[in-house]
């Protein structure tokens, strides 16, 4: 961000040293991750692919090994590129986001947490310090990206978590970057599946609603009509894999 | 700012602008020009040090992050005029044409086979998969790491035969795997 001046800060504070918010525990009915933790950490923990398997896959093509042992949970989400991958995943997961300053802590949902390109709810002052993350039961999630090359940013990339009672889908969250989806999310595929039996025609209708609602932009990634297209397969994707998951179809 | 680090072993002290990368600070005021500044934007991976046992590409450290701790750089791959196995490996198998990629590689190479002595080719990919060889030389940056690999589980307390400087041919049996 410095480099490319898109940040000219007077004055940096080092919290490298913060190692108290580097943790992932599962306390209650949340997963909560602490804002330090290293990208290669969240990559290695058995307890947060255990609950959600999505987040040991979207670890695993962020950046590449060197720079996820340097690159924090925190620092991606508060970067708020538009094209990260964590921010459609805890968008999928229904996460909130623990904000601190001198009055005190307050809980961010994450749906209000990014406010725009390289923008959050973090004001002056302020720091992110925690990831919360509900466990429920009957849970599936996966996540798709496709990118040019390791490390690079997603050409396009969707999240998808589904939790099942009684076969439908009780709640569901799809999560989508790079492609301009407001705060990282399709609500229109959402509530396309919420009450459905996740069958191949329920996904594809819910894949459908993704790409069309999405807005992405023609870059050197690809021409916009192309990204609409992989929205919509990845997100078939996604879904198919969640839903599997669900009923313990795939490890 | 007054900055104090271990760099390979040395206790290190000096005054430093706050803007300093890490890279800077090893090549210009330490001298140790062995690591490599490239893409200065965390892609290439020439850069590649060790920071408190772990590697981290130093064009995205600034040398002040780097206070107190213990850095490690590819000078400290031979010791006493012997190659470590990876430098042998690069050697014997041709893994640098150039040369510009090889002192980030064989950092990550190091680290690797502290950590996982058996690594599959896939393993060796994914290892290096945030580093860049514009030769090209891929393979051959693969196979020099499987050839240290075999070195080390041949001799684990030995793997120092070729001097520095030393003109090698390359035969995967030269490992004795």
């Amino acid at each position: 961000m410095m480099k490319l001046r898109l940040a000219q800060p007077e004055v940096l504070i080092d919290i490298n040293d913060l190692s108290e918010l580097a943790y992932i525990s599962l306390e209650g009915t949340e997963l909560r991750i602490g804002a330090m933790t290293r990208h290669a950490d969240l990559l290695a923990s058995e307890v947060a692919a255990a609950h959600y398997p999505i987040l040991r896959e979207a670890e695993r093509v962020i950046a590449d090994p060197i720079v996820r042992n340097r690159g924090t949970v925190g620092g991606s989400l508060c970067q708020a590129d538009p094209s990260e991958d964590l921010s459609a995943v805890f968008a999928a997961l229904q996460a909130s986001v623990v904000v601190a300053g001198s009055g005190g802590r307050r809980v961010v949902p994450i749906a209000e947490f990014h406010t725009g390109p390289y923008t959050t709810a973090v004001g002056p002052g302020e720091v992110l310090v925690e990831v919360r993350v509900p466990v429920r039961s009957g849970a599936g999630s996966a996540y798709e990206k496709l990118e040019r090359r390791v490390g690079d940013w997603a050409v396009a990339a969707c999240g998808a978590a589904l939790w099942l009672e009684g076969g439908t889908v009780s709640e569901v969250g799809i999560g989508l970057t790079a492609v301009g989806a407001p705060h990282f999310r399709s609500v229109e595929a959402e509530d396309s599946l919420r009450g459905q039996v996740p069958d191949e025609s329920a996904i594809a209708a819910a894949a459908a609603l993704a790409a069309r609602h999405c807005n992405p932009s023609s870059d050197q990634r690809g021409p916009e009509d192309y990204k609409r297209h992989l929205v919509g397969e990845l997100t078939s994707r996604a879904l198919r894999r969640a839903a599997a998951r669900c009923v313990g179809g795939e490890a | 700012m007054r900055l104090n680090m271990i760099v390979n072993g040395t206790d290190v002290s000096a005054e430093v602008e706050p803007r300093l990368l890490l890279v800077h600070f090893l090549r210009d005021h330490l001298g140790l020009t062995g690591t490599h500044w490239g893409c200065d934007t965390s892609n290439c991976g020439t850069c590649v040090v060790w920071m408190d046992g772990l590697p981290v590409k130093s064009c995205t450290v600034l040398a002040v992050m780097a206070h107190g701790r213990e850095v490690r750089t590819v000078e400290s791959l031979e010791v006493d005029g012997k190659l470590d196995p990876v430098q042998e490996g690069f050697a014997h198998e041709h893994g640098l044409q150039c040369g510009f990629c090889t002192p980030g590689m064989m950092m990550t190479a190091r680290w690797l086979l502290d950590n996982n002595p058996d690594p599959s080719d896939a393993e060796i990919r994914e290892a290096i998969s945030g580093q860049l060889c514009r030769c090209t030389g891929y393979e051959n940056i693969v196979r020099s790491i499987r050839w240290a690999a075999r070195k080390q589980a041949s001799a684990p307390q030995e793997g120092h035969d070729i001097a520095p400087g030393q003109v090698v041919s390359s035969t995967l049996q030269d490992a004795g795997a």
